[in-house]
Parts: structure tokens; sequence; C-alpha cells
């Protein structure tokens, strides 16, 4: 392995790096304001929204695969499954379209 | 209910055997990514290891395959994973008392959405057992499925592959659903920022925005919003589990 490759590699570790560590090293005291709270309370529920829909309809690379997965993960949600049955139930339902839709082409 | 230290770690294994599998396959689409542009498979599992990050590791890549500068390489790492600025900010409030700034350290390398997503979800404060438990699987699962990536290539059926795709994003149906369902400021802030991050993706003025800042601009509108129209008292923070 070449020097560059391993220089490009120390970039991309060091600054992801950073970016993770500066935040949680800086604010070590508990934030007071009702505002930034309730703001910090709301954030990973607004990344997780954003980050599935629309992406979640690309990731098997046939939308109505996947549409069929999501579709498993929502109703497995409603009967309050746990994170590990509804991932693997959502893969297997989409793996059953996709071999449905082979068929059928 | 006793949480010793042992108990909180492999409740962290545990949780973290969902992540493991969903990283275990992307990370497989990673290592076939890397080797195709001209990577040894040490290089590829190197910058798995050191990374752990799928979007950034990506864009790594395209800059690397075009001989890229390193500016331009830190610029982007920096643009794409702004969003861990958010979660590292957000976790900082949730960790418990006894962590050491090596612990903060040590923890802050582990931040992913989906590990940071998991430890959001749990009621109360989390400790360094239990993140450290979190953490270890999707690290190994992410370096496993790079290595069987890069080295094996296509071993895993077509379909099988495409269908493993779709794994994580169950996992995070599984959590903002619940609590969508429980708490109504959570349920309006989620639709804000699907509603946004549809917008941003498929109306053509807003092409020249990055999937990254896709996600970093959905989340401060949504997270705003909510702050403003539902409040939440302060015994009430810290993800509702």
């Amino acid at each position: 392995m070449n020097t560059r490759l391993l220089l490009y590699i120390a970039v991309m570790a060091g600054v992801t790096y950073l970016v993770r560590m500066l935040p949680l090293m800086v604010f070590r005291r508990k934030i007071k304001s009702q505002f930034m709270q309730s703001f910090l309370y709301y954030v990973p529920y607004a990344v997780l929204g954003a980050m599935t829909i629309p992406a979640v309809f690309y990731a098997t690379g046939n939308v109505i695969s996947a549409s069929v997965g999501l579709a498993a993960a929502f109703i497995l949600t409603f009967f309050g499954r746990s994170l590990l049955i509804v991932a693997l139930t959502a893969s297997g339902a989409a793996f059953i379209a996709e071999l449905i839709i082979g068929w059928i082409k | 209910m006793s949480t010793g230290p042992r108990r909180e770690f492999l409740g962290g294994i545990k949780d973290g055997i969902p992540i493991a599998l969903g990283y275990l396959s992307v990370s497989f689409g990673f290592g076939i990514m890397a080797v195709s542009n001209g990577l040894s498979i040490f290089a590829a599992v190197l910058i798995s290891m050191t990374n752990l990050t799928s979007a950034g590791q990506v864009a790594g890549l395209t800059v690397i395959a075009s001989n890229g500068g390193m500016i331009e390489m830190a610029v982007a790492q920096f643009v794409i994973n702004l969003r861990y600025s958010l979660m590292s900010l957000s976790l900082s409030q949730k960790l418990d008392g006894k962590f050491t700034p090596l612990s903060r350290l040590a923890v802050s390398f582990g931040i992913t959405d989906e590990i940071f997503a998991v430890a959001s979800g749990r009621s109360g404060e989390v400790s360094k057992h239990y993140m450290a438990g979190l953490i270890s699987l999707p690290w190994v699962g992410w370096a496993l499925g790079t290595f069987l990536g890069a080295a094996a290539g296509e071993i895993l059926p077509e379909k099988l592959k495409a269908a493993l795709g779709i794994a994580i994003y169950g996992m995070f149906v599984a959590i903002f659903v619940p609590a969508a369902r429980k708490a109504v400021g959570v349920l309006v802030v989620v639709v804000i920022a699907v509603t946004a991050s549809c917008c941003l993706k498929y109306i053509p003025v807003f092409d020249f925005i990055s999937d990254g800042f896709i996600i970093i601009i959905c989340t401060v509108i949504a997270a705003a919003l909510g702050a403003l129209l539902f409040p939440v008292r302060q015994e009430k923070g810290g993800g509702e589990g």
C-alpha cells in the first residue's frame, strides 16, 4: 500500500473521528435550555425519518420488494416485535417478493 | 433490578446484533466496491475499521479513485459526516455520570446512525459498559463484511444481497414508529422530516444538495419545529424506550 493511500485513509478517519468526538468532549454539562433539550430529544427521530424515507424504497434495488419489506416492518412493529425480528422479517419479506417478481417475469 | 457492568455490556451486545447483521450486508457491498476501484483487501478493511461509516467511506472511495486532493477528501468527510455532530451532542446529554474523558474518547469513535438510534431509544441514561457492548459487534460486522465482500466478491446470490439491504431500515421503523405512537410530538417531527427529505430529494431545484446535507437540513428543521411546538419536560428528556 503506497503512502498516498495511507494519507487518504488517515484524513478520512481523522476528520470523521473529530466530527464525532468534539461535541461529546465539549458538552460535558447538562444543557439547561428547554428548547435545546427538546431539540436534542427530537433529533434521533428526525434523523431516522429523513434517512428512512425515501431511501428505503431504493434499498433492495426494486421499489416493489422494498415496499413489501417496509410494510412487513410496519406490521411487526405494530405487534411490538423486537428490532432484530423486525429487521429480519423485513429482509425475508423483501426476499420472497424478489423471488415472486422473478417468477412473474 | 441490578445493573452490573457485565449485565450492561451483555445488554449492549444483544442490542448490537441487528445492527451488526445490517452492517455485514452493507459493508459487503463496500468491500466489493473498494476492490473494484483498485484497492487491496487490506486497504478496504483498514478503511472500514478506522471510519465505521457508509456514506463517508463511499465518498472517500470516489475521491481516492479520482486521485482527488487531501483538502477535497477532508471537506467531503466533514460535510457528509456532520450529522454525527448532532448525534454526539444529543448523546452527550444521555451519558451517565461515570463517563471518564477516556471513555468519552472511546465511545465517540463508535457513533453511527444506527448505534446512536438504539442508544437514544433506551430509557434513562446509558452506561459506558452498555455503549462498549453496543459498539463491539457492529464494528466487527462492519469490518468482517468488508473483508468478505472484498475477498469473495459475489458469494451471495444477487436477490439475497438485495433483500438484506432493507434490514437496517426495518430497524429504523422499529425505533421511530413505537415512539411516534406514544408521543404526538415525535409523530409530528417524523412527518416533517420525511416530508422535507422527499421534497429535497425530488424537487429539481434542490438537486445541488447532497444526500448528507439533506439529512442535516431535515433534521434541524424537524427537530427545531418539534421543540417549538411540543417542548419536552426536563424529566421526560432522553428517549422514551
